[in-house]
C-alpha cells in the first residue's frame, strides 16, 4: 500500500497520460483529439516537474537560512516544452479551422468518406 | 573560427526566418532564402572539412561549461549528417522559385520562405547539438514547421494529411521527452557525453530501460520505421513540390541520426535491451523493405508510389543500424547520403511535371517521357540508382549492406536486400512504362519540356547520383570515420 501512497505523483501521472493517449486514439472529432493530445503533454511535464522535487526542499529562489532547495532544471525544461504545447496547439486549431473551411466538418470518419467518394 | 560555425549554422537560418517573413511580396524572399541556404551549405562543408582534418569541434553556449551548459559537438558523423541537410536545402532553393510561385497563393510566398527556413534550423539544429534535451526543442521546430509546409499543398488532403502528421508527430516527440525524462531522473544529466559516462551505472534499473524504449519508440515515429510510417505516404504525396523534395531528402535522415546517436554514443554497449532493440530493428528494415515496396507497386500515384519506396529504403538503413558492426553502421550511413540524392533527384523530376501538367496520376503522364526528355532521362537515372545498378550511388550503399549482412552470415538478410532490389525494378520499370512506353493522352501532346530553372537543380542531383557512384572517397570515407567515432567495432 505504502508503495501506491509514496509514488502518487507517478500514479497521477500514468493515468493523465493514458487518458490523453487513449483520446487521441479513439475520438473521431479533430478537436477532441487535440484536447487529448494536451492532456498527454500534461502529463509529461507532471513528470518532469514532480522528479525535480528535492523531499523537503524549498522552492528554489534564493532566500537567506535555507540550504535545500528543489532542482530548478527540469522546470526550465518544462517551460520550454510547454511553449512547443502552446505552439503545436495553435498549429493544430489553424488547421482544424482551414479543414472545417474546405470539407464542411471536424468528424474524422465523414472527412474520409468525402476524399474516397470523389 | 570552426567554433564559430557550428552555431553560425543554426543561427544563420534562425535569425533569416523572421526577417523573411516581413519582405515584401516578389522575389526578395527567395532570393534572401536562397543566400542563407547558400551560406549554411559553405558552413557545412567547412565543418566537415575542419573536422576531417582537425578532429572535435565542441562550442558551449553562452560560454557556459558542458556539461551543465548546451554543448554542440561535432565530430564526422554530424558534419556529414549536417552537410547533406545544407546541400539539399542548397540545391532546392533554386527550383523552388518557378515551383512555389506556380503552387502557392502569392501572399502567402514570403512566409512559406520562413517556414522553410525554420524547417532548416531545426533540423541543422538537431545535427549540431550534443544535448538531448535540446534534440527535442529542434525536433519540434522542424516538425512544426514542416506540419504547416505540408498543409500548404493545392488539394485539400494536403490539411487532413499535415493533421495526420501533426498528431502522430506529437505523440512521437513527447514520448522522446518522456524518455528523455526517466534518464535524467537516473542520471541527472542531458549532455550526451556525460550520459554515455554516467549510464553504464544505472543501465540495469527499470527507469533506464523504461526510457530507452519510450525514445526509441518516438524516434521511430519520426523515422516512419515501418509500422510507424502511416503518416509518412499522405504527407509526401499532398505536400507541395518542393517541400516533398526537401523533407524526402532530409528530414527522416536527421531522425536516422538521432537513433544512431542514442544506440551507439549514448548508451553503453553492454546495455542489453540496445542489443534487443537491434534485433528488432533487423525485423523491422526486413518487413518494411519487402511491404512497402509491394505497397510502391500497386500506387496509381506517382508521388505516392516513391513515398512508400522511401519507406523501403528507411528499411534498409534501419537494417545496416540493426547489424551493428562498423560495416553495418557505414552502410546505414552511405544510404543515408545516397537516398537523399536519389529521392532528392526522383521528386524533383516529379515535381517538374506536376509543373507542366499539375498531376502526376499514372494515367496523367502517359506518353510524356518524349515531350519531356530531360525530366524522364533524371526519372530513369534516379530510378536505376534507386534499384542499385552498378555505376550509381544506389549500388554502394547496396554493396556494403550486403557485405554487412554477409560478415553476420544474415543469409535471410542478404535475400531480402536483393529480393527489395527486385521489387524496386518493378516500381521503377512500371513508372518508366507510363512515361515512355504508353501512348501520349489528348491532353498531354501540346506539353513541352520543363524550364531550365527546374532541369539544372534535378541534374545537379542526378550527376551527384553518378558522381557518387564512381568516386567513393567523399561518402565511403567519412561513412567509415563516422561509424569508427560511433565506436562500432566488426565482431
Amino acid at each position: 500500500m505504502d508503495f501506491f501512497i509514496d509514488h502518487y505523483n507517478y500514479w497521477v501521472v500514468i493515468f493523465l497520460m493514458m487518458v490523453g493517449l487513449y483520446t487521441v486514439i479513439s475520438r473521431g472529432n479533430l478537436i477532441k483529439k487535440i484536447i487529448g493530445l494536451n492532456i498527454f503533454q500534461v502529463s509529461v511535464f507532471f513528470l518532469y516537474i514532480s522528479v525535480g522535487t528535492v523531499e523537503g526542499g524549498a522552492a528554489p529562489i534564493l532566500t537567506d537560512g535555507i540550504e535545500l532547495y528543489s532542482n530548478p532544471l527540469p522546470h526550465v525544461l518544462i517551460l520550454t516544452a510547454i511553449v512547443v504545447g502552446v505552439a503545436m496547439t495553435a498549429l493544430a486549431l489553424a488547421l482544424v479551422v482551414r479543414i472545417k473551411e474546405s470539407y464542411g466538418t471536424i468528424e474524422e470518419d465523414e472527412i474520409h468518406e468525402l476524399d474516397h467518394s470523389l | 573560427m570552426e567554433n564559430n560555425i557550428s552555431l553560425l549554422l543554426v543561427a544563420v537560418p534562425l535569425i533569416a526566418a523572421p526577417v523573411v517573413a516581413v519582405l515584401p511580396r516578389g522575389r526578395l524572399p527567395w532570393a534572401v532564402t536562397l543566400v542563407v541556404t547558400f551560406l549554411c551549405a559553405l558552413f557545412a562543408s567547412m565543418q566537415l572539412y575542419g573536422v576531417l582534418s582537425g578532429g572535435l569541434i565542441s562550442y558551449e553556449l553562452g560560454g557556459w561549461a558542458p556539461p551543465w551548459g548546451i554543448e554542440y559537438r561535432i565530430d564526422a558523423v554530424n558534419a556529414f549528417v549536417a552537410l547533406i541537410v545544407a546541400g539539399i536545402a542548397a540545391v532546392t532553393l533554386p527550383y523552388a522559385l518557378l515551383s512555389v510561385e506556380q503552387e502557392i497563393p502569392e501572399e502567402q510566398i514570403p512566409l512559406f520562405y520562413s517556414a522553410m527556413l525554420l524547417c532548416l534550423t531545426g533540423l541543422l539544429g538537431i545535427t549540431q547539438t550534443g544535448d538531448i534535451f535540446n534534440v527535442f526543442v529542434f525536433l519540434e521546430i522542424s516538425s512544426l514547421s514542416s506540419y504547416a509546409l505540408i498543409s500548404l499543398g493545392r488539394k485539400r488532403q494536403a490539411l487532413t494529411s499535415a493533421y495526420q502528421y501533426l498528431i502522430m508527430g506529437t505523440v512521437g516527440a513527447t514520448f522522446f521527452l518522456i524518455g528523455v525524462g526517466l534518464i535524467y531522473s537516473q542520471t541527472g544529466t542531458l549532455n550526451m557525453q556525460d550520459l554515455a559516462v554516467r549510464l553504464p551505472e544505472v543501465a540495469h534499473f527499470k527507469t533506464v530501460n523504461t526510457g530507452f524504449a519510450f525514445i526509441m519508440i518516438g524516434i521511430a515515429l519520426k523515422l516512419a520505421l515501418f509500422p510507424l510510417h502511416l503518416w509518412l505516404p499522405n504527407a509526401y504525396t499532398y505536400a507541395p513540390s518542393v517541400v516533398t523534395v526537401f523533407l524526402a531528402a532530409t528530414a527522416t535522415k536527421v531522425a536516422l541520426y538521432v537513433m544512431l546517436r542514442v544506440l551507439f554514443t549514448i548508451f553503453p554497449d553492454s546495455f542489453l535491451l540496445a542489443a534487443h532493440a537491434r534485433e528488432l530493428f533487423i525485423v523491422a528494415g526486413i518487413a518494411s523493405i519487402i511491404i512497402a515496396s509491394v505497397y510502391a507497386i500497386y500506387q496509381e500515384d506517382v508521388k505516392r508510389l516513391l513515398a512508400y519506396s522511401s519507406v523501403a529504403q528507411i528499411g534498409y538503413m534501419a537494417m545496416g543500424i540493426g547489424f551493428a558492426s562498423a560495416t553495418g553502421v557505414t552502410a546505414a550511413l552511405i544510404h543515408l547520403f545516397n537516398h537523399s540524392l536519389m529521392k532528392g533527384a526522383l521528386f524533383m523530376a516529379v515535381g517538374a511535371i506536376i509543373y507542366r501538367i499539375g498531376a502526376c496520376r499514372m494515367r496523367d503522364i502517359h506518353g510524356l517521357g518524349r515531350a519531356m526528355p530531360w525530366t524522364f532521362g533524371a526519372i530513369v537515372i534516379g530510378g536505376l540508382s534507386l534499384i542499385g545498378v552498378p555505376g550509381t550511388a544506389g549500388f554502394i550503399s547496396k554493396w556494403y549492406l550486403v557485405a554487412a549482412a554477409l560478415e553476420q552470415e544474415a543469409w535471410i538478410s542478404v535475400a531480402v536486400i536483393l529480393f527489395g532490389s527486385l521489387l524496386a525494378v518493378v516500381y521503377v520499370g512500371k513508372l518508366i512504362e507510363a512515361l515512355y512506353f504508353k501512348p501520349v493522352t489528348e491532353s498531354g501532346k501540346s506539353v513541352t519540356e520543363a524550364p531550365l530553372m527546374l532541369l539544372a537543380p534535378t541534374w545537379v542531383l542526378v550527376f551527384a547520383n553518378i558522381y557518387f557512384g564512381l568516386d567513393t572517397e567523399l561518402t565511403v570515407g567519412v561513412a567509415e570515420k563516422a561509424a569508427a567515432i560511433l565506436g562500432v567495432v566488426n565482431p
